[in-house]
């Protein structure tokens, strides 16, 4: 009955329910746009550093620090035989100089093996021929740098005793990623070829391993690096953006909360006479508030019914267009792609309307509490309490 | 055809013999070039492509292996010093009032962005140590009669796998140098000039530094005044003198 109630007086009141209903919905469609698009972008991220990157957990040299290149000198080991052959990809891990256009940019040069399996890298376009040296570069590596598949580079690099040795390279392949640490800054060869160079024959600084079996084993001189820990930066900037985010709904929140409050101020001001008739009539006060606190309550049924009719064809849309990033993904240095499609989670949904639905029935008790103390004589005669 | 083997035979042999020893012309370069002890002051013309940067400094230096650099200008510069002892480097600033060692790859880094690296600054080793010589030709550059000299590093570690230089017959100052990769790529040039006559030596005022990989003018070293066997104070060359 109250329900029924809170409803008639709600619809009652005209264009100040649909107002704050309004304002209400914006919380839910925007909430759940965003936070979708954080989830999407996270879903996204991970899915793209495995393929390109991480597979399913790498093993780093003793010595390997990846924040700091000086460390890359003496970062590298033989191969352990337990590990090789297997289904990983070893990495050796170099620095160089590349001179585009007559200029001069430092590099990493990373050795993979041509035939290897376990990231997306498409090694199998590192084909020599006539002796040059194969390379791939990334498509915004190539783009800084004005490059073209076909086109000759000049590398220079030190060997393992220090010596400077220098040579033109042709750009094999270009391939197109979302993981910036792979592409910006990086030039590809084959493991054989890095090797070589290096003087480091059968060596490599990290071992990508493609199979959870091969994981955890407890290698001399290697440490396993799980999924978790080559993934902590990215957890760390999701979070970071989702805290970020909160900070938008929160304003937003406060904005419909702050309309539902006066609102329930003023009804309560307003409607003194039909509240004491309440009283007068049998309701307890207790009766009362809880009717006052669903009329406010309501406000957020309403408001979801309101966003379920422009929110879900925008959201639907968002999802299957995607949000194209207004700006370049990798000036973040991390995995972003152009379009982030939002990935909507049912316990996303549902956890924004309980929040929602919770803060507007707390918001609408507080002022209705006022009505405990109202004296029902005093009510309907219409004086101010 | 045996006549003509023994032709060729002899004129190889008469060739070869006009060349001086590489090994004693590196002698006498070494000796040319190094001093007991020098003071000089000079100016490095960094050409960028926005224009070019002039950093003067003024340098004590004992031997082949201690020196001591103090920036003179630009004020941007001004009041940074140098300390070299052995093959250790630190560097001071002034605005942040620290001293920091320069070691592994940051001595590949460039110095205020010039051509040079710190570690071609460290680069101090005698040539007669480091290199093999061979006297393979003879040429003019830059006006001066010189001797072309290919040299080929004895040891694995050193960066330039080898060199060629064009010394000057007479005043035995290596006028222009070429440093090759192991691959054979040419990878920077130096070029001298402005010879000058010290303290009874031969000196090059002006030097040249070219990465030849990268576009630009490269780097000029000018030494405006120098003075050789000269006494160096003995509080200066050790880490303390950086912070005074």
């Amino acid at each position: 009955m109250s329900i029924k109630l809170a409803l008639r007086n709600l619809l009652g009141a005209g264009l100040r329910t649909w107002l704050n209903v309004i304002v209400l919905s914006f919380s839910y469609v925007i909430i759940i746009w965003y936070q979708g698009l954080i989830d999407g972008w996270n879903v996204q991220a991970r899915r793209d550093m495995i393929a390109w990157e991480i597979a399913q957990g790498q093993y780093w040299h003793e010595a390997y620090d990846s924040y700091d290149p000086f460390t890359l000198e003496d970062s590298h080991g033989s191969i352990p035989d337990n590990l090789a052959g297997g289904n990983v990809a070893p990495i050796l891990i170099t620095q160089g100089t590349i001179y585009p256009e007559g200029r001069i940019q430092g590099v990493i040069l990373k050795g993979i093996a041509k035939d290897q399996q376990v990231l997306r890298l498409p090694t199998d376009r590192l084909i020599k021929e006539n002796g040059e040296i194969p390379v791939l570069v990334g498509k915004r590596m190539a783009t800084n740098n004005k490059l073209k598949e076909g086109d000759y580079l000049t590398l220079r690099w030190r060997d393992s005793n220090g010596t400077f040795d220098a040579t033109e390279v042709r750009i094999a392949g270009i391939f197109s990623t979302d993981v910036p640490s792979v592409d910006q800054g990086n030039v590809w060869l084959t493991l054989e070829d890095l090797q070589q160079m290096t003087q480091s024959e059968g060596e490599a600084t990290l071992i990508v391993s493609g199979s959870e079996s091969l994981n955890n084993m407890n290698i001399s001189g290697w440490d396993f690096k799980s999924m978790d820990f080559l993934l902590a930066d990215l957890d760390q900037i999701i979070k970071q953006k989702s805290v970020g985010g909160s900070i938008m709904y929160i304003l937003l929140l406060l904005l419909a909360m702050l309309a539902i409050f006066d609102t329930q101020i003023l009804s309560i001001f307003r409607r003194q006479k039909e509240i004491g008739t309440f009283i007068a009539l049998g309701m307890t006060r207790k009766q009362v508030v809880k009717l006052f606190t669903i009329e406010g309550g309501m406000n957020s049924v309403l408001a979801a019914l309101v966003g379920a009719v422009y929110g879900v064809p925008l959201l639907i849309m968002q999802y299957k267009v995607g949000y194209a990033m207004p700006y370049e993904p990798d000036d973040f240095g991390i995995a972003i792609s152009e379009v982030i499609y939002p990935s909507y989670s049912l316990g996303l949904i549902l956890g924004t309307i309980i929040i929602v639905m919770l803060t507007a029935t707390i918001v609408s008790y507080i002022p209705a509490r006022k009505i405990a103390k109202m004296n029902p004589t005093d009510a309907i005669k219409g004086k101010i309490q | 055809m045996k006549n003509i083997l023994t032709g060729f035979l002899f004129v190889s042999t008469i060739s070869f013999a006009q060349y001086p020893d590489g090994s004693e012309l590196l002698e006498k370069i070494d000796e040319n070039m190094s001093s007991d002890s020098r003071i000089f002051t000079s100016t490095m013309v960094i050409h960028g492509r926005r224009g070019s940067r002039n950093i003067e400094s003024k340098t004590w230096s004992e031997g082949d292996n201690n020196s001591y650099t103090e920036y003179l200008a630009p004020a941007r510069e001004k009041g940074t010093k140098m300390l070299k002892l052995e093959d250790l480097l630190w560097m001071y600033s002034p605005s942040t009032d620290r001293t920091i060692k320069i070691s592994g790859h940051m001595l590949r880094q460039s110095v205020m962005g010039s051509d040079l690296s710190y570690e071609d600054m460290l680069d101090d080793k005698k040539m007669q140590e480091s290199y093999d010589a061979v006297v393979n030709a003879e040429e003019d550059f830059n006006g001066a009669s010189c001797w072309v000299i290919d040299l080929k590093a004895k040891t694995d570690d050193l960066a330039y796998d080898s060199r060629k230089i064009w010394v000057d017959k007479e005043k035995y100052i290596p006028m222009k140098q070429d440093l090759f990769a192991k691959s054979g790529k040419l990878l920077k040039r130096m070029e001298m000039s402005d010879v000058v006559r010290v303290q009874g030596r031969w000196y090059p005022r002006k030097m040249t530094f070219k990465d030849m990989l990268k576009d630009g003018k490269g780097t000029e070293f000018v030494v405006t005044e120098i003075q050789f066997d000269v006494p160096i104070p003995d509080d200066l060359l050790n880490k303390g003198s950086l912070k005074k």
